[in-house]
């Protein structure tokens, strides 16, 4: 803390006005709800062309000829493009990372060359006038493919039998990992009870509201690149497309304007978008692509798909002794560029058994390649499987010994008091609230109650269940994520504040928004720490020309470190600030403060506004005395460095209903506490919260990419891919236990992705808690009717 | 995701809209509340040369009740017969169904006649009018057709309007005193296409019934008036009485397979909505099939 900050004893960030720790409305809310948010599909620019791609239908083929000569010839047909032709302007990519050990993939091309990998793939751009009639004309470019042999089941995928689907890769593993902690063998041998079971994890996606959308306009005069594009990172995106168009970084400009959503779906750069920054070069001329519903379906990243055989060892006492899990996902044919497709499962296996004292754990991981869309990170990352991994077997194991749920969690997880500590797997937790989660939890949902009323309305044929999940979630990543690996991703944020002539604070951050409330986040800590109203300060984010160099928002890491950021950059700018007010009223810096825009003396006396101080500064510097120069602007960068991670925890649970005649789950009630340090606006945590939670209930119980054994995925629709609607949700209460880090000075840690960490764990152990009375258990997701049925005997 | 180019008509009225259908034929499709066609549309799973829009004609879009007869405009939007008194009161049934179709959005817009005529076999309404003994009312260049509504719905998406034909009204039977009804679907989610449903009317006298008719939903091509009901009808229901009826269900079924349900769970579930609208309709919560955990 800096001597000047102070103000009464108190921190900038607890002032009587702060807006830390506030329910304030957002900033960008009042222009977003009158409808003039701007979109990518909302810029039109003078010559633009629209972007149509034929699609392969082929879940792998081999391209054996395109005819365009009819396309080319339609009603606004600007150009037909294949990927040959396209692959004389891009260069391919390899999505691989030096941090994943002996990962693998294949060179990917923006449109495919030869060869189709899965049904959705582009294997031709139509470029229109309009999407409609590049549309019309797409259905006229003839494409013959000669089907080739299909890889689609995961558990054959790695057999000698099965074709190799990149024959340079000599086989389909893409990624192996394995740990050995403790001394799992012994483990399970002095253990009372053993638990083997297999959980299954349905493919699904993130349906974002917005599509994946990209205007590309490369203006050969200034030899420049300006992509808008919804995407989360925005300089890692201006990185690609200079590497692969051959272009310098500072020839490419991209801005991530308003994003309807993004989840993780829209943190990648896609083939597509890619090819039509690669067809704006080609056609000099501004060229747009918006993918449709059946696109986002067939090619926005694809996640969980998971088969994993998972192994408890517990003793009489509750103590869990071992932990053991065979993990085999399958991502598609190629890893996906420039994040991977091997990180899912590598935060599946380091993250077993984490809120556990349990030393003994061995794990596998097996990443297969297939024939099926990519698969890569989306919101949760691992966190839902690992999560209901541990937590499914731990509910086992207390059913095995009889034990109550809550109970075996407490016997079993880590002390409040014992950190820092590491997990077996090598995880580093600063400070982590298991228990008291866990306390406040029980306490929320009035636990005993709950099971008086459970054993009461089973009697009358009704049967409900409670689950519950605790978990760790991965925060606020340094350069250990991506880094590391030699990925062009920064770890780091920068936020520049400035004053303008009229006292407003400008500020540029490298985070961006996309629904979450970053501009909400950095405008509190920014006003907090100046000492003037929200009002009074303008975010600027999104724009590679405009902002400081950074991450951007992914991982959980907006508000622990370009929050950080923006705090440290305010507090300089606010030094400079009472230097100058000091160098106008003739005293020194540490005898005034900013008080809402005013600058005040030590007796709290108001001196001068803002708007004064800057005039002085920028329009009568000449009153101001020699050698003194106001600096109103200040920049800061910050990325963490102690702890490769900020862990954070919290504990979910599920009170829910199922019909044992229709095999339909009713969820009653959600309940979620977390800890995600230092609150920045409750109302944003709470409504990440609950957003997560709600995406983990749809994995629960609706969401599915259902694909045929030919890789066909047959529910590329709203109607037949289901979303969780506000009817089948339950109200969330949301609680929270606050152990700040103590490596920033805001002490926050991320909450995007602590909703659906545990939401899909804790609706599953709720449901095997209602079906207790039959003998059933289902390891599966999604809990659908027929499923429910099955298990049940009825159909 | 954009529609193929089309051409559109307006028709003020409904000689006009026969004259046009009449005109193009196969050609043209009828533009009523769009709920199903426009996505077909944009997903390019239509290409008609011609839409011809029904929406200006208002004689279309009203329910009106005389002599015993309850006749809805073609037009009507669902959110209309929702909150209809007439509908309340002489065809409760329809009112109870409406709710389940789709969400709010999709019955303010949807009609009455696009659903009929679209004829998805996981529809609400043709069961309704199945059970309802409804009329379809038809105009055609050769005048009009009054079709039963058990012979209108002939396969999936399959009824017996012939090119240039419009579906202009649907006559139901006003409601008699003492008549109860039964509406009940099983869905994945809230406003989704049903599993299985069914849409029952009955009357009953003492402890037994006069007359059941069963709507079944999603359970086959078109929607099906169940034989089964001939099993429970003018003798007192016992649980052997209503098995037996389950089982002959289940013989005049042809459920198909899709994402949601299997045809064997199509069957148990409509087997679970018939023991539910006989319990229902008769006030027989002894019926129930028991569930032992």
């Amino acid at each position: 803390m800096t001597p000047g900050m102070q103000t009464a004893g108190l921190s900038p960030l607890d002032r009587p006005n702060s807006y830390i720790g506030k329910a304030v409305p957002r900033p960008n809310l009042e222009r977003l709800l009158e409808g003039r948010g701007q979109y990518v599909s909302d810029i039109t620019l003078p010559r633009m062309v629209h972007a149509v791609f034929v699609r392969s239908p082929h879940a792998h083929a081999r391209i054996v000829g395109i005819d365009v000569t009819e396309a080319k010839t339609m009603s606004g047909v600007i150009a037909v493009v294949t990927g040959a032709e396209l692959a004389k302007v891009i260069t391919p990519w390899v999505g691989v990372l030096s941090h994943l050990k002996g990962l693998k993939s294949a060179p990917q091309h923006a449109i495919a060359v030869d060869r189709a990998c899965w049904q959705g793939e582009a294997v031709a751009a139509v470029l229109a006038t309009s999407r409609a009639l590049a549309e019309d004309a797409a259905e006229h470019v003839v494409v013959e493919y000669e089907p080739l042999p299909v890889v689609t089941n995961v558990r054959t995928a790695l057999d000698p039998a099965t074709p190799i689907i990149h024959a340079e890769l000599g086989d389909n593993l893409a990624f192996e990992r394995k740990i050995d902690a403790g001394a799992v063998d012994d483990a399970f041998k002095r253990s009372d009870k053993i638990v083997d079971v297999e959980f299954i994890f349905g493919r699904h996606t993130g349906v974002t509201l917005e599509p994946r959308s990209i205007v590309a306009d490369w203006a050969p005069g200034d030899r420049r690149m300006t992509v808008y594009l919804g995407n989360q990172a925005p300089h890692m995106v201006q990185n690609i497309v200079a590497k692969h168009l051959d272009l310098e970084e500072a020839q490419v400009r991209v801005l991530c304007k308003d994003v309807g959503g993004s989840f993780g779906v829209k943190v990648h750069i896609y083939a597509d978008e890619m090819a039509t920054c690669a067809l704006s070069k080609l056609l000099r001329r501004p060229v747009k692509f918006v993918a449709d519903r059946v696109e986002s379906f067939n090619t926005d990243i694809h996640a969980r798909d998971h088969i994993c055989r998972g192994r408890i060892g517990v003793s009489h006492d509750g103590t869990i002794n071992v932990f053991e899990i065979d993990d085999l996902t399958g991502v598609g044919p190629y890893s996906m560029y420039p994040r991977t497709s091997a990180v899912e499962a590598n935060q599946v296996i380091i993250l077993i058994g984490g809120p556990y004292t349990t030393p003994n754990y061995r794990g596998r991981t097996r990443v297969v390649f297939q024939n099926k869309n990519v698969m890569s990170q989306y919101r949760g990352v691992g966190h839902p499987i690992a999560c209901s991994i541990t937590e499914g077997l731990v509910d086992l194991a207390a059913q095995a010994i009889g034990m109550d749920p809550v109970e075996i969690r407490r016997r079993n997880m880590v002390r409040d008091d014992a950190y820092p500590c590491d997990s077996p797997t090598g995880l580093k937790f600063e400070a982590l609230s298991h228990h008291a989660s866990l306390d406040k939890l029980v306490a929320m949902m009035r636990y005993d109650d709950l099971r008086a009323e459970q054993v009461k309305l089973r009697k009358q044929g009704i049967y409900r269940g409670i689950g519950i999940a605790s978990f760790i979630e991965v925060t606020n990543p340094g350069a250990a994520f991506y880094g590391v690996g030699g990925a062009r991703i920064s770890s780091q944020d920068g936020v520049a504040v400035r004053l303008d002539a009229a006292g407003t604070v400008i500020c540029q951050t490298s985070v961006t928004e996309q629904g979450q409330g970053s501009e909400s986040m950095t405008a509190q800590i920014v006003a907090s720490a100046i000492g003037v109203s929200m009002e009074k300060v303008r975010v600027i984010l999104g724009d590679t020309d405009n902002t400081p160099y950074g991450g951007g928002t992914w991982a959980s890491r907006g508000t622990g470190i370009a929050g950080e950021a923006a705090l440290q950059a305010a507090k300089v700018l606010r030094g400079n600030i009472l230097a100058t007010a000091a160098a106008i009223l003739q005293g020194k810096p540490d005898d005034f403060d900013i008080v809402d825009g005013m600058i005040v003396d030590a007796h709290g006396q108001q001196r001068i506004e803002l708007n004064e101080l800057t005039r002085i500064a920028y329009f009568r510097p000449d009153t101001l005395p020699p050698g003194f120069q106001p600096e109103l602007m200040a920049t800061r960068h910050y990325v963490p460095r102690q702890y490769p991670f900020a862990f954070t925890n919290g504990v979910q649970a599920s009170w829910l209903e199922v019909d044992v005649i229709t095999g339909k789950v009713k969820l009653l009630k959600h309940w979620v506490v977390e800890d995600c340090g230092t609150i920045i606006n409750p109302q944003l945590v709470d409504e990440q919260i609950r957003g997560g939670v709600v995406q983990g209930l749809g994995a629960a119980l609706f969401e599915h990419c259902i694909y045929d054994e030919t890789g066909q995925l047959t529910n590329a629709n709203m109607a037949d891919y289901l979303v969780p609607m506000a009817t089948e949700m339950p109200d969330i209460e949301v609680g929270h236990q606050i152990s700040p880090t103590l490596e920033s000075e805001l002490g926050a840690k991320g909450a995007g992705e602590a909703g659906a960490a545990g939401a899909a764990a804790c609706v599953s152990n709720a449901v095997n808690d209602a079906l207790s009375p039959f003998g059933v258990t289902i390891t599966e997701i999604p809990l659908t009717p027929r499923l429910i049925l099955t298990a049940l005997g009825r159909i | 995701m954009k529609a193929p180019a089309f051409n559109y008509a307006r028709a003020s009225s409904v000689q006009e809209a026969i004259d046009l259908l009449s005109h193009y034929g196969d050609r043209a499709k009828v533009l009523s509340g769009g709920q199903s066609l426009m996505p077909a549309l944009n997903l390019r799973l239509l290409a008609p040369e011609w839409l011809i829009d029904i929406g200006p004609i208002v004689d279309l879009r009203r329910i009106s009740v005389e002599s015993g007869l309850l006749t809805i405009g073609a037009s009507t939007r669902h959110a209309d017969l929702h909150r209809s008194p007439d509908i309340a009161a002489h065809a409760p049934l329809l009112k109870d169904a409406v709710a389940h179709v789709a969400h709010p959005a999709i019955r303010n817009r949807g009609t009455i006649g696009g659903s009929l005529a679209h004829a998805d076999p996981a529809s609400e309404l043709p069961a309704c009018m199945v059970a309802l003994d409804a009329t379809i009312v038809v105009l055609g260049p050769d005048g009009e057709r009054r079709i039963p509504a058990v012979d209108f719905f002939v396969g999936i998406y399959e009824t017996q309007l012939l090119p240039g034909e419009l579906l202009v009204a649907i006559e139901v039977p006003k409601r008699a005193a003492g008549v109860r009804h039964f509406f009940s679907e099983h869905v994945r989610r809230s406003g989704d296409y049903a599993m299985a449903g069914l849409a029952a009317e009955a009357e009953i006298d003492g402890d037994a019934f006069v007359r059941l008719r069963l709507g079944f939903f999603a359970v086959g091509e078109r929607p099906i008036l169940a034989t089964a009901a001939r099993h429970l009808i003018g003798r007192p229901v016992t649980e052997a009485v209503l098995a037996q009826a389950c089982a002959a269900l289940d013989d005049e079924l042809a459920p198909q397979d899709d994402h949601q349900a299997t045809a064997g769970m199509r069957r148990y579930l409509a087997r679970q909505l018939l023991v539910e609208c006989i319990v229902s309709l008769l006030g027989r919560s002894d019926l129930r099939t028991k569930v032992v955990a």
